[in-house]
C-alpha cells in the first residue's frame, strides 16, 4: 500500500472537457506536514488540479488518495468531512453573511443540530453553538480579524475577504489545506501578512498545505516542494532550488532557453 | 448591515448573550409584554366574556388571517429568502394542508389537534417531491418546475379526488374542540392561531441562527463553495422544501378550521404570487420580513382599499368610463396592489424589514448620526 507519510497522492490523473485536455496524467504526492506549491502559466491546469482534489471535477483516469484512502469517487462534501479544505481563486464567500457567520458555517461538519433541535434551540443545540463559537473566535484572533467579525463580507476589502476565506477554510479544521492563489491581487503588505499566516498555520498545526501561487519569490520562500504544470502536463517537480534551475520550467515561463539567474523575473513574465 | 449595534453602554459579556434573541432585560420585557397584550385583545372585544367593546371584533378576524399568512410566508422565507429556491407553488401546498386537515376531520373524525400535525407532515412530503427538480435546476427553471405543483395539485384536488374534496364547491370543515370547549368564534380561534404563529416564527428564527440556517444561506449565497465546505447541498435544498411546505400545510389547515370551510379558489396561482409579493415587500431573508409583508399587504387589501373605494366611487366612473361601476372593487384592488408592489420594488427593494433595521440602528445611535 501507500507510504504512511504520504498525506495526498495524486495518481496520474487525466481530466478532459470534451476535446480539451485540462490535465494529462498528472501525478505527485504530498508528505504529511509539507507545503507544496503548484506553479504554471495561466491556463496550465492548476485550478483544475485543485478542483479534482476537492471533487468539483472528476478526473476520467487516475485516482486521488487521501491518507491512503481512495477518494476519487466521493462527492465534494464528503471530502470536506475527511479533512480537505480550500480557498478559491475568485473569492467564493457567502456574501450576505457576516465574517463570523462565514466561519461558523464552515463548522457545519463539526456540529450536529438538525432542523428539529435547531428549531427549539435549547440544551445541546445551544451549547454546541457556543462551543463552536469559541473555536471560531480562536481563528478570528489568530487571523487578526476581531474588528470585522460582524461585518457583512460583501462590504469588506479584497484583502480582508481573502483573509476571511482562509479563516473559513481553517474553521473546517482540515488536515489538508488547498490554497488557490491566496495572494492574487494583493499589495506587498497584504501578501506578507498572508505568507505569515500560512507559515504560522503550517508550524502550529503541522498542516499539510498545497498552494497555487504566481509570486515566484514567495513560492520559493515558503514551499518545500514545487510542482510545475504547463498545458495540463507536469513538467517538473522538486525543491524550489531545483525548480529554479529546471530548463522546462524556464521554457514554460519565458518561451526560450535563458540563464538560470533570470528565474527571479518569472513572476513579472507570468503576469 | 451591522446587526451588532447596541445602545451605548450595553455590552455582551458572553457568547450566550451574543447569540440570544433577547439580549437585555428590556428586550425580554418588551417581547413578552407584546405577546401578553396580543393575547388580551379578544377579551377586550365585543365577543369577549367581559362584554367590552374596546377592540373592534373585525380586528380579531383580520389578526387571525394575518397570523395564518405569516406562518405560510415564514415557510416561503426559509425556502426563497434564505435557501434561494424560488417557489411558485406555495398556495398549492397550503391547499394540501387545508384539504388534508379537513378530510381527516370529516371522514375519519380525527380531532383537529391530531389532524394539524398530520396535515403538516403530508404537505411536507408533497413539498419534498416537488422539490426534487431543485437537484438539477435553479432560478427561473426551478420556478417553472414549482409552477407545475401549482397546476397539478389543484387539478388533482378538483377532479380525481372530487369524492373527498367536493371538487370546485366549498367543503365544510368541523369546528375544533378541546375538552368540550368549541373553537367556533374568531376570538376562540385566535388562541390557536396566534400562539401557533408565534411558535412557528420563533422556530423559523431559531433554525436560521443555527447550523441548519447557515447551511441554507450558504446554499443560497454560493452553492459551489457550500458543497466544498462539507454541506450536502441537495439535502439542504430538500429540507428547505420540506420545512417550507410544512409551514404552508399548517397555515392551510389553520385557515380551513378558521373559516370552517375550504374552497379551491383561495389556493390558486394568484395566491402563490401574492405570497411571494408579501415576502418581497416585507423583506426576503429577514426574520421579520414575513410579518411586515403580510401585515402590509393584508391591511392594504382588506382595510385600505375598501376604505378608498367609496369616495372613489363618485369620481372614478367619470374618470374611467370603461370600468363597470359594479366591478369597481374587483378592478381596483389588483391595480392598487400591483402599483404598491412596483413602488416597493423600485424604492425599497430590500423590503420593510431592512427599513426597520435602519430605523433601529438610527434609534440606538441617537443622538449621534453614526
Amino acid at each position: 500500500m501507500e507510504d504512511s507519510t504520504v498525506k495526498l497522492h495524486v495518481d496520474n490523473i487525466s481530466l478532459s472537457f470534451g476535446g480539451i485536455k485540462a490535465l494529462q496524467s498528472v501525478g505527485f504526492s504530498v508528505q504529511h506536514g509539507q507545503i507544496v506549491a503548484v506553479i504554471g502559466p495561466n491556463g496550465a491546469g492548476k485550478t483544475s488540479l485543485i478542483n479534482s482534489i476537492t471533487g468539483f471535477y472528476r478526473p476520467q483516469i487516475g485516482a486521488i488518495r487521501l491518507d491512503g484512502v481512495d477518494i476519487t469517487h466521493l462527492p465534494p462534501y464528503k471530502r470536506a468531512q475527511l479533512g480537505i479544505a480550500r480557498t478559491f481563486q475568485n473569492i467564493a464567500l457567502y456574501t450576505n453573511m457576516t465574517a463570523l457567520d462565514n466561519l461558523m458555517a464552515a463548522r457545519h461538519i463539526h456540529m450536529k443540530a438538525n432542523a428539529l433541535t435547531a428549531a427549539l434551540f435549547y440544551g445541546p443545540a445551544r451549547r454546541e453553538e457556543i462551543a463552536n463559537r469559541e473555536r471560531v473566535e480562536e481563528i478570528i484572533d489568530f487571523l487578526e480579524m476581531e474588528n470585522i467579525r460582524k461585518t457583512i463580507v460583501g462590504n469588506l476589502s479584497y484583502g480582508l475577504r481573502k483573509r476571511v476565506e482562509l479563516g473559513r477554510a481553517l474553521a473546517l479544521e482540515p488536515s489538508l489545506l488547498l490554497l488557490d492563489e491566496p495572494m492574487a491581487g494583493m499589495n506587498v503588505e497584504e501578501k506578507e501578512d498572508m505568507a505569515r499566516f500560512i507559515l504560522d498555520i503550517h508550524e502550529r498545526q503541522k498542516m499539510t498545505i498545497v498552494l497555487i501561487e504566481h509570486d515566484m519569490g514567495l513560492v520559493m520562500d515558503i514551499s518545500q516542494r514545487v510542482v510545475a504544470i504547463d498545458f495540463g502536463i507536469k513538467i517538473a517537480e522538486g525543491t524550489p532550488d531545483e525548480i529554479k534551475q529546471d530548463e522546462h520550467v524556464i521554457k514554460a515561463y519565458l518561451g526560450q532557453e535563458v540563464q538560470p539567474e533570470n528565474a527571479a523575473d518569472l513572476q513579472a513574465v507570468s503576469e | 448591515m451591522s446587526a451588532n449595534i447596541r445602545p451605548s453602554g450595553v455590552f455582551d459579556t458572553s457568547y450566550a448573550q451574543d447569540i440570544a434573541l433577547n439580549r437585555t432585560r428590556t428586550d425580554k420585557w418588551l417581547s413578552n409584554g407584546l405577546f401578553v397584550v396580543l393575547l388580551l385583545l379578544p377579551l377586550l372585544s365585543s365577543e369577549g366574556p367581559l362584554g367590552l367593546n374596546i377592540v373592534p371584533s373585525l380586528w380579531i378576524g383580520t389578526l387571525n388571517r394575518i397570523a395564518i399568512f405569516v406562518i405560510a410566508v415564514q415557510g416561503l422565507n426559509i425556502l426563497t429568502g434564505y435557501c434561494g429556491q424560488i417557489s411558485l407553488g406555495h398556495a398549492a401546498f397550503m391547499a394540501i394542508g387545508a384539504y388534508t386537515g379537513a378530510i381527516l376531520g370529516r371522514e375519519l373524525g380525527m380531532t383537529f389537534w391530531l389532524a394539524l400535525p398530520v396535515a403538516a407532515l403530508v404537505t411536507g412530503i408533497v413539498g419534498l417531491i416537488f422539490g426534487l427538480p431543485s437537484l438539477r435546476v435553479k432560478g427561473f427553471y426551478l420556478a417553472m418546475a414549482t409552477l407545475a405543483a401549482q397546476f397539478i395539485i389543484p387539478w388533482l384536488l378538483r377532479y380525481p379526488l372530487e369524492p373527498l374534496t367536493n371538487g370546485s364547491r366549498p367543503l365544510d370543515v368541523p369546528v375544533p374542540n378541546l375538552f368540550g370547549i368549541s373553537f367556533a368564534a374568531d376570538g376562540a380561534m385566535f388562541y390557536i392561531i396566534i400562539p401557533a404563529a408565534v411558535f412557528l416564527s420563533l422556530a423559523a428564527r431559531n433554525i436560521l441562527r443555527s447550523r441548519v440556517g447557515r447551511a441554507l444561506i450558504s446554499v443560497r449565497d454560493n452553492d459551489i463553495a457550500a458543497e466544498q465546505m462539507g454541506i450536502n447541498v441537495f439535502n439542504y435544498k430538500l429540507l428547505a422544501f420540506f420545512v417550507a411546505a410544512m409551514f404552508a400545510g399548517i397555515a392551510g389547515c389553520l385557515s380551513a378550521y378558521n373559516t370552517n370551510s375550504v374552497s379551491l379558489d383561495t389556493f390558486l396561482l394568484d395566491q402563490s404570487i401574492a405570497m411571494l409579493a408579501m415576502l418581497v415587500i416585507g423583506g426576503a431573508g429577514y426574520p421579520l420580513g414575513p410579518l411586515f409583508g403580510v401585515t402590509f399587504v393584508l391591511l392594504l387589501q382588506q382595510i385600505i382599499i375598501p376604505a378608498l373605494i367609496p369616495p372613489l366611487n363618485n369620481v372614478l366612473p367619470g374618470l374611467l368610463p370603461f370600468i363597470n361601476p359594479v366591478n369597481i372593487y374587483a378592478a381596483l384592488s389588483p391595480l392598487i396592489f400591483g402599483l404598491a408592489l412596483a413602488i416597493f420594488l423600485v424604492f425599497n427593494p430590500r423590503g420593510l424589514a431592512h427599513r426597520w433595521e435602519i430605523i433601529k440602528i438610527a434609534w440606538k445611535l441617537r443622538p449621534f448620526s453614526h
